[in-house]
């Protein structure tokens, strides 16, 4: 039984938090703290410690982050088990309210005091990853069973649904990054690959037709039905059976030349495909079989079904609005001229940028933002491809770093939450700089460390530091 | 069940994105350079540098185009407030609806300077630079124009107008709102008188607020100006002309019989090259464009349908006396013209016999009927088409029925037939010389420009040679066009010309008979030749040609009168005046009569009256 003086515990638990960590978040933090200077730099600037300006106010942000960070090593981690749900419950509150606060730019996000603005939802996230892991590490938690499933969605959902009342599209995407958490608990695999299937056949629907991505998915299930079989060992002979029973009605729709619509004729297919493929995963008791099925005609239905429905239900503005996201139509000035200006100043920077302070777009603000959501602008045109990539890898060495400090936790709490750490930050790193190349939609959403702002940089601290906590006091059993 | 292999697939998934962005960073930024250039496209300008445009003088160095300041009245609309539109139009003098919606155009960016009104008269720029103050946001810019000291040559000096879509298609070098030289002299030699623009790169940023030049400005060049022009012209001679020529149709040539340098040409009805600056230009342009008289139509380069008449015998005598088949002793009898058969052709009433020298001096349509013929029969060449191959050969070594080369655009080629056109109508050796002998007089299908008459003088003045015709006597630094120096021979050599000369001569200083006598300057040797031209638009062309003084010719001059009758009436006088003009600078007092009824008549009212 370990008897400390608070002085010695103090001492203590700073030689036993992780310094990679720590160095990855200044180092990070830093950077950030150098580009918002570049970003908002003009030829009336002083010094980077003006706090007139952006970079002065974003090094307040940094020294009240670090003064945050200590103090959060400093309060007893059972504490944050403690309060999980407490603040949970005063965080929905909060959020509740905000939706009545006078509205900026059709969005009530803000609560403003004064000069001084904060944004709750960017908090909500942890107390969310809080309660989650909370909820998670009770007795005999299995997520996979109904009424656990309900009480962890209802975890993520009502804050989702109060910050998508804001209306804050940006952050209620991101609370999607808990399903990796989940995921790691205990959550079928497939949920994530349904998910990830179902937002690539969301966007190829809009950007091909429906025709290609229901071939292209059927033959990914194809090969992993071949996987499969190999895998239990099932014979070979189902294949023939399948491909014939499936591509039957479509010899005989062309064969005689019959007016038919696709969709019907895959779902004939598909019930064609019941016999051989069902009826022998049934009698052999291999839900792998079954799944692709489901997973097969779940995709086609998606697929035509979102083609439809854009077809037919949007009005004109909103297909134009989604047609301008996956590239089919031009809106070089509105949505478009964001991500046309961030490429020019990203890709203008070449392999070893233009040098520090001397981003012609950067500095002249062609990119729009620049200093918040596309603050990786300045990074890719002042330091080139050097620089865009050495904060990749800062990020994926500060992901990996929390995975390996998740699985390290005794606690079930501890590891929850690292994994939602991890997951958060890997969410808003890959919309945020995918977002800056156009491989991503335009969301709103802050780079961590990087973009300007006090909520964001507190809560990314308060997120991150909560954690390096926890891992602090990994051999104290948390739940 | 043991979950923990997850770790490898969510790490997987964190290094799978993280690759993917590194080779799309890799592929815009390091592969695909187009986004470097739409870099610099967004955040430099050019800002040009126009160089004045090269002046133009005359050939005793005369300014005849000059630059003048024009003022453009630009807005930055960012910067407009408390506008008084009523007292701003009150001062342009412009229409206020034409004012606000130039305004309303122009405020597309905010940042941006725009021309709204241009082309400010001086008056108007002086009362509005007194009172710019009270319009914040507008500023006034000066532009160069030109500026026409002389209100002549019109047609010749061309103008100058921004450029249009076209003209920036065709030579990248112009950008909007250039000016580019259309027409005349303008035109020719734009390469020479625009210059080069020169121009500094300027830092901009996302609204064009420039921030500063480009690396200190180290890839700015300066421009170069433009070239000067001295022409060959001799613009007192030229407005001389131009006022002779007021209020009839056609067209005069003067030329340097010795240089080929051209002292005067004029197209008339011309116009004042002044119509065709600043605000007036294409409300002007069009209205000469659609003037019935086709002020735009250069008579002395492009008419070339029309019939030299009378002053094409002095060619025909010529060739006839180099192929030696007459002598200038030969003689023809005229009885009131020439008869072959059913055949004749009219001719006054004249001393007769007369020989070749005679034959000029009186313009005996039989003399040159019948030594055409004879030509064209004569037995040393095989047949017809022959002799005639023969005779075209030496009128084309004059510069008939081609092109010449003056520096003007434009320019046609006249019409000697070839034989094949004869072939063509009347079938191979089907024609005869009866079949083409109006050609001895001057009529038929022949066609010449004014130039090419003039020129032909110049090459008889010079007995046997010419230089191109050309309006350019020097370039500042740069070598006139060789082909403007190349002496060309005639097919004629020096001793046949004498005795056509002295017909010429006493056509205007010979006894009775001779066709332009009245016209003769006290002093002055001068040697010619009338014309009257059939032609199928009404009365007969009035056609002068001739040089001075007979030694050493300093001039030579070809002159039309479109459907004016005689060639002694009208175009002779005019060709004399011009000649005295040139020669002594003045018009001696017992001719001061002749110059007033030149400057007097109009043959337009004239037409009105008979039609």
């Amino acid at each position: 039984m370990k008897i400390q003086t608070k002085q010695f515990n103090i001492i203590n638990v700073f030689r036993r938090i992780d310094g990679l960590t720590v160095l990855l978040y200044l180092t990070l933090v830093l950077m950030g703290w150098f580009n918002i200077y570049a970003a908002v730099l003009n030829e009336n600037s002083s010094g980077i410690f003006d706090v007139s300006y952006k970079y002065g106010k974003q090094m307040i942000w940094i020294i009240a982050s670090i003064i945050i960070a200590v103090s959060l090593i400093i309060i007893d981690s059972k504490f944050y088990s403690i309060l999980a749900y407490p603040s949970y419950i005063f965080m929905l509150l909060i959020l509740l309210a905000v939706i009545f606060m006078p509205s900026a730019k059709g969005q009530s996000s803000w609560f403003v005091i004064g000069d001084f603005k904060i944004q709750p939802a960017e908090f909500a996230k942890i107390t969310t990853a809080l309660v989650l892991s909370r909820y998670i590490s009770g007795y005999n938690i299995k997520i996979t069973e109904w009424k656990h499933l309900k009480r962890i969605a209802a975890i993520i959902g009502i804050p989702i649904i109060l910050i998508a009342l804001q209306p804050d599209m940006g952050t209620t995407l991101v609370f999607a990054s808990f399903l990796l958490v989940l995921y790691r608990h205990g959550m079928p695999g497939w949920v994530l690959v349904a998910f990830a299937i179902s937002i690539l056949i969301f966007s190829f629907s809009f950007i091909f037709s429906p025709l290609y991505v229901s071939i292209v998915a059927l033959s990914v299930l194809f090969i992993f039905l071949l996987f499969s079989i190999s895998y239990h060992r099932i014979s070979y002979k189902i294949v023939v059976p399948t491909l014939l029973s499936f591509s039957l009605p479509w010899v005989v729709v062309y064969y005689y030349n019959i007016d038919f619509s696709e969709f019907l004729l895959f779902l004939i297919s598909f019930v064609a495909l019941v016999i051989p493929l069902i009826v022998y995963s049934y009698r052999k008791k291999i839900a792998t079989l079954f799944i692709i099925f489901i997973i097969g005609l779940g995709s086609i239905s998606f697929s035509y079904s979102v083609d439809y429905m854009f077809h037919n239900m949007l009005q004109d503005h909103q297909k134009t609005r989604i047609n301008v996201l996956f590239g089919l139509e031009s809106d070089t000035q509105g949505v478009e001229y964001n991500v046309i200006q961030s490429k020019i100043a990203i890709g203008s920077g070449g392999f070893d940028g233009k040098g520090y302070l001397q981003g012609t777009q950067t500095k002249h603000n062609f990119v729009p933002e620049q200093s918040t959501d596309f603050i990786f602008c300045t990074v890719g045109e002042e330091w080139g491809f050097v620089g865009t990539s050495v904060v990749i890898f800062l990020f994926l060495f500060l992901l990996i770093r929390l995975v390996i400090l998740a699985e390290r936790q005794r606690s079930i709490f501890s590891r929850v939450y690292g994994y939602s750490v991890a997951s958060i930050f890997f969410f808003h790193f890959m919309v945020n700089i995918g977002m800056t190349v156009g491989l991503m939609p335009v969301i709103g959403i802050p780079l961590p460390f990087f973009s300007y702002g006090g909520s964001s940089l507190w809560a990314f601290t308060i997120l991150l530091f909560i954690f390096v906590k926890l891992d602090a006091d990994r051999d104290i059993l948390i739940y | 069940m043991d979950l923990s292999y997850r770790k490898y697939i969510i790490i997987i998934i964190f290094s799978l994105v993280s690759i993917l962005f590194i080779a799309r960073f890799f592929y815009i930024q390091v592969i695909d350079t187009s986004y470097q250039l739409d870099a610099t496209n967004n955040s430099q300008r050019f800002i040009v540098e126009h160089p004045a445009r090269g002046l133009i003088y005359d050939r005793y160095g005369n300014f005849i185009v000059a630059n003048e300041a024009a003022y453009d009245l630009m807005a930055v609309s960012g910067q407009i407030s408390h506008l008084d539109t009523a007292a701003l139009v009150d001062l342009l003098e412009i229409d206020k609806k034409t004012f606000v919606t130039r305004l309303s155009k122009a405020s597309g960016n905010r940042y941006k300077p725009e021309a709204i009104v241009n082309q400010i008269s001086a008056q108007t720029y002086i009362n509005l630079q007194e009172n710019l103050h009270r319009f914040p946001g507008f500023y006034v810019q000066v532009r160069s124009v030109r500026k026409y000291p002389y209100k002549s040559a019109g047609i010749l000096l061309g103008y100058i107008r921004e450029v249009d879509k076209k003209d920036i298609e065709n030579d990248p070098y112009y950008k909007q709102r250039d000016y580019i030289g259309k027409r005349g002299i303008e035109e020719m030699y734009e390469k020479h008188l625009r210059g080069f623009k020169g121009g500094s790169y300027q830092v901009v940023d996302v609204h064009g607020r420039v921030k500063g030049k480009l690396k200190e400005g180290k890839f700015d060049k300066p421009s170069i100006l433009g070239k000067s022009i001295t022409t060959t012209l001799d613009i007192e001679l030229q407005n001389y002309g131009e006022q002779l020529m007021k209020n009839k149709i056609g067209s005069i040539v003067a030329i340097q019989p010795s240089t080929g340098e051209i002292l005067a040409l004029i197209s008339s009805p011309s116009f004042d090259p002044n119509m065709l600056v600043g605000r007036g230009l294409s409300s002007n342009y069009n209205k000469l464009k659609s003037d019935t008289l086709f002020p735009l139509f250069n008579r002395a380069i492009q008419g070339d349908r029309y019939p030299p008449g009378s002053t094409f015998k002095i060619l025909n005598a010529l060739i006839a006396l180099q192929e030696q088949t007459i002598s200038p002793q030969y003689r023809v009898r005229c009885n009131m013209g020439y008869n072959a058969g059913r055949f004749h052709v009219d001719c006054h009433d004249h001393l007769s016999p007369i020989n070749l020298t005679q034959s000029i001096q009186m313009s005996c349509n039989s003399y040159y009927c019948t030594i055409f013929r004879g030509l064209l029969d004569n037995p040393k060449y095989e047949n017809v088409t022959e002799a005639y191959k023969v005779w075209r050969k030496h009128a084309t070594s004059f510069g008939l029925g081609s092109r010449l080369g003056i520096d003007l655009y434009g320019e046609q080629p006249g019409f000697i037939p070839r034989p094949s056109y004869y072939d063509h109508y009347y079938g191979e050796h089907r024609w005869k010389s009866l079949t083409i002998v109006s050609l001895a007089i001057g009529q038929g299908e022949i066609g010449m420009t004014p130039l090419q008459l003039a020129n032909l003088s110049a090459a008889i003045a010079n007995r046997g040679y010419f230089f191109t015709p050309h309006l350019i006597k020097s370039l500042q630094d740069t070598v006139i066009d060789k082909k403007y120096r190349t002496r060309h021979n005639t097919t004629i050599t020096a001793e046949q010309f004498e005795p056509v000369i002295e017909g010429m001569y006493n056509v205007v200083h010979g006894g009775p008979g001779a066709t332009a006598r009245y016209i003769a300057i006290p002093g002055i040797e001068m040697c010619g030749k009338t014309g009257t031209a059939q032609n199928p638009h009404g009365e007969n062309h009035s056609i002068f040609t001739a040089f001075a003084p007979k030694e050493n010719p300093e001039i030579a001059i070809a002159v039309y009168v479109e459907n004016a009758g005689y060639g002694s009436t009208w175009a002779a006088p005019i060709a004399s005046l011009l000649i005295e003009k040139y020669l002594t600078d003045t018009i001696h007092p017992s001719r001061i009569w002749i110059e007033n009824k030149m400057l007097q008549s109009n043959l337009l009212e004239k037409d009105e009256d008979t039609n």
